[in-house]
C-alpha cells in the first residue's frame, strides 16, 4: 500500500455512477465536503440503456435514460465533485481511513466511503446462452434492437422490464414473442404496462412454458421452448433472444469488507449504513424493497448526509476528546433526559474548579449516537474521562456531586 | 481510428495485412460510448502494432450481421481475413480488450 503521506485524503469517495452515485455526489459536494466519484463506464449505470422513464417524477411527458443521467451528472459537477473514469477492484476500510484501489493501478483514500455499485442483468445459464451472446442473445434492448430490425425475436422475462423492453423493441423487429411461465393471461408486470402490451399487435405470447435451450450455429436459430404443464419441448424459430430475468449486484469485489446477503446485496440499516463505521451503501446494490431511479436517487442523499455527520461528528470529537494532551472530562447527556441535563450545573462546576488541568466537552447522544455506542454508554448521565485520548475512568449515573468529584481526583489529583 | 463501413470494410478489414481490431458500436448504445475513449487509449498504445477500426452498425448492419455480430458493444481482431478473436457485451472491458489486443501484436 502506499504511504498516506503526500496522498489525498477525501471527505468521500463514491464508487459508481449510477443515480446513486450521482445523487450522493450531488448531496455531498453541495456540503462542501471534497468528493470523488469513481465510475468505470460513463456515469448513469443501468438508467443510461433505458430508452425512456415514464415514473421519474419532474417529466409529466417522460424522459429518456440517458439524458436525465447527463442532468445528475451535470448537477453534481456543478458543485465540485470529480467524476473520474477508473473502476474499483479493491477496498481497504480502516477506522481512520478508507482505500480503493482500481483497475488502472490508482489508489485513493477517504475519511467515508459511499458504494453504488449497481446491479447488472441476471444471466440463466442456459445451454447456448453464454456461447450465443452478441450473436442474437442480448440483454440490452437500446443496444441491440436495431440489429433485429424486420426480424423474430424472443424475450424471456414477464416483469416490468421484460414487457417494457419487449414493446421498445417492436418498434425495429416484425414480432417479439414474449415466453411467460404463468398461465394465459398473467404476468409479473404491473397492469399498466400489461395493458399496454396486450394492445401491441406485434407481440405474440407463448404461456406456461420456460425456454430450456438457445440453439445456433456463430448466430441464434431457434430456441427450444418447454411447456412446463405438458413438459412438451418444441423448438421454435428465432433471430434473437433477449432476456430480462431481473438483476444481480455487482458486488463481488466488497466480498468479506462488509456484511452482505446470500444474493451479495450490501445490508444496510435506513441511513444506508453498512456493517463498517463510514462506509455507507446506496442503490441497486443495497438489500431493499424497490430498486428504481428514483429509491437510487433517495439513498444517495441519504448515505450522503450520513456520511457528512460521520465526518463531523468523528473530527469533533477527536479534536476536542482524543487528541488534547490534557485530561479531558465527557458528559454524555440528552435533552430528553430530565436527569441529565438536573445534574450539568454540578458538572460545570467541577470542571470550573478545575480549569487549566481538565476540559469539559458535553456529548448530546442523540447527535453523536455512534460515539456513545462505542464508548458503551447506557444510562444519561455518564462522566467519561480522556487522557491521551484513552478512556482512563468512567462514572455512570452519578447521584451525588461528590461521586464525580472523586472520580475527577483521580484522574487530575486533588486540588 | 479509421471508419469502416460496407464500402471499406472488404479492403481496411479482410484485405489488410497485419492485425486489424474492429469496434463494431452504435450511437444508441451507451456502453459502446463508455468504451470509446479506452479504445481509443490502446490505439495510442499499440496502433503501431495493430490498425484500429471503428464500425457504426447503423446503416451498415447486413455487414454486422454477415460477420456475426448481433449485439453490441462487441470488438474483434481480424487476421488475414478471417476473425481471429472478439469480446462482447461485459467481457468487452478495458482491461479484457488490452489483453485480447497483447496476444495478437
Amino acid at each position: 500500500m502506499a504511504a498516506s503521506t503526500g496522498m489525498r485524503m477525501y471527505d468521500v469517495i463514491i464508487v459508481g455512477a449510477g443515480p446513486a452515485g450521482l445523487c450522493a455526489a450531488l448531496y455531498s459536494s453541495r456540503s462542501r465536503l471534497s468528493t470523488l466519484v469513481l465510475e468505470k463506464a460513463r456515469p448513469g449505470g443501468q438508467a443510461s440503456t433505458t430508452e425512456w422513464l415514464e415514473n421519474y417524477p419532474g417529466f409529466p411527458k417522460g424522459v429518456k435514460g440517458p439524458e436525465l443521467m447527463e442532468f445528475f451528472a451535470a448537477q453534481a459537477r456543478e458543485f465540485g465533485a470529480e467524476i473520474v473514469k477508473d473502476e474499483v477492484v479493491s477496498v481497504h476500510f480502516s477506522p481512520e481511513r478508507k482505500a480503493v484501489r482500481t483497475a488502472k493501478g490508482g489508489e485513493y483514500a477517504a475519511k467515508t466511503v459511499v458504494l453504488c455499485p449497481g446491479a447488472e442483468p441476471r444471466t440463466l445459464g442456459l445451454p447456448g446462452e453464454r456461447e450465443l451472446r452478441g450473436k442474437g442473445v442480448s440483454y440490452c434492448a437500446t443496444c441491440d434492437g436495431d440489429f433485429f430490425t424486420d426480424l423474430d425475436i424472443v424475450v424471456i422475462g414477464n416483469g416490468d422490464a421484460a414487457v417494457e423492453e419487449g414493446m421498445y423493441l417492436t418498434r425495429f423487429v416484425e414480432s417479439a414473442t414474449i415466453i411467460v411461465v404463468h398461465d394465459e393471461g398473467v404476468l409479473d408486470a404491473t397492469a399498466i404496462i400489461r395493458d399496454r402490451a396486450f394492445k401491441n399487435s406485434k407481440i405474440k405470447w407463448i404461456w406456461n412454458s420456460v425456454v430450456d435451450e438457445i440453439c445456433g450455429d456463430g448466430i441464434v436459430k431457434s430456441v427450444i421452448i418447454r411447456n412446463i404443464k405438458t413438459n412438451e419441448r418444441t423448438e421454435f424459430e428465432t433471430n434473437g433472444v433477449f432476456i430480462f430475468v431481473g438483476t444481480v449486484p455487482k458486488t463481488d469485489f466488497l466480498r468479506g469488507a462488509v456484511e452482505m446477503d446470500e444474493r451479495g446485496y450490501v445490508a444496510t440499516n435506513e441511513r444506508m449504513e453498512t456493517s463498517v463505521d463510514g462506509v455507507y451503501c446506496a442503490g441497486d446494490a443495497r438489500a431493499k424493497y424497490l430498486h428504481q431511479v428514483i429509491t437510487a436517487a433517495a439513498d444517495g442523499a441519504i448515505a450522503a448526509v450520513a456520511a457528512e455527520k460521520y465526518i463531523h461528528e468523528e473530527e469533533g470529537f477527536r479534536e476536542m476528546v482524543l487528541e488534547p494532551a490534557s485530561p479531558v472530562m465527557v458528559c454524555f447527556w440528552s435533552p430528553a433526559s430530565r436527569e441529565s441535563l438536573d445534574f450539568m450545573a454540578s458538572v460545570e462546576r467541577i470542571a470550573e474548579a478545575r480549569a487549566g488541568a481538565l476540559v469539559l466537552v458535553k456529548i448530546d447522544v442523540y447527535r453523536n449516537r455512534r460515539i456513545a455506542g462505542r464508548y458503551g454508554i447506557k444510562s444519561l448521565p455518564t462522566l467519561a474521562f480522556f487522557r491521551g485520548g484513552q478512556i482512563v475512568h468512567k462514572v455512570e449515573w452519578p447521584t451525588t456531586e461528590e461521586e464525580v468529584v472523586a472520580a475527577a481526583e483521580k484522574v487530575v489529583g486533588r486540588r | 481510428m479509421i471508419q469502416v463501413d460496407k464500402v471499406n470494410f472488404e479492403e481496411e478489414v479482410l484485405q489488410a495485412e497485419g492485425p486489424v481490431l474492429v469496434d463494431f458500436w452504435s450511437p444508441n448504445c451507451e456502453p459502446c460510448m463508455a468504451l470509446l475513449p479506452d479504445i481509443e487509449a490502446l490505439e495510442k498504445k499499440y496502433g503501431d502494432r495493430i490498425k484500429f477500426c471503428k464500425l457504426n452498425v447503423v446503416g451498415n448492419r447486413r455487414l454486422a450481421i454477415s460477420q456475426k455480430v448481433l449485439g453490441l458493444p462487441t470488438i474483434c481482431i481480424y487476421k488475414n481475413g478471417e476473425k481471429a478473436a472478439g469480446l462482447t457485451g461485459e467481457e468487452a472491458s478495458a482491461v479484457g480488450i488490452e489483453a485480447m489486443v497483447r496476444e495478437h501484436v
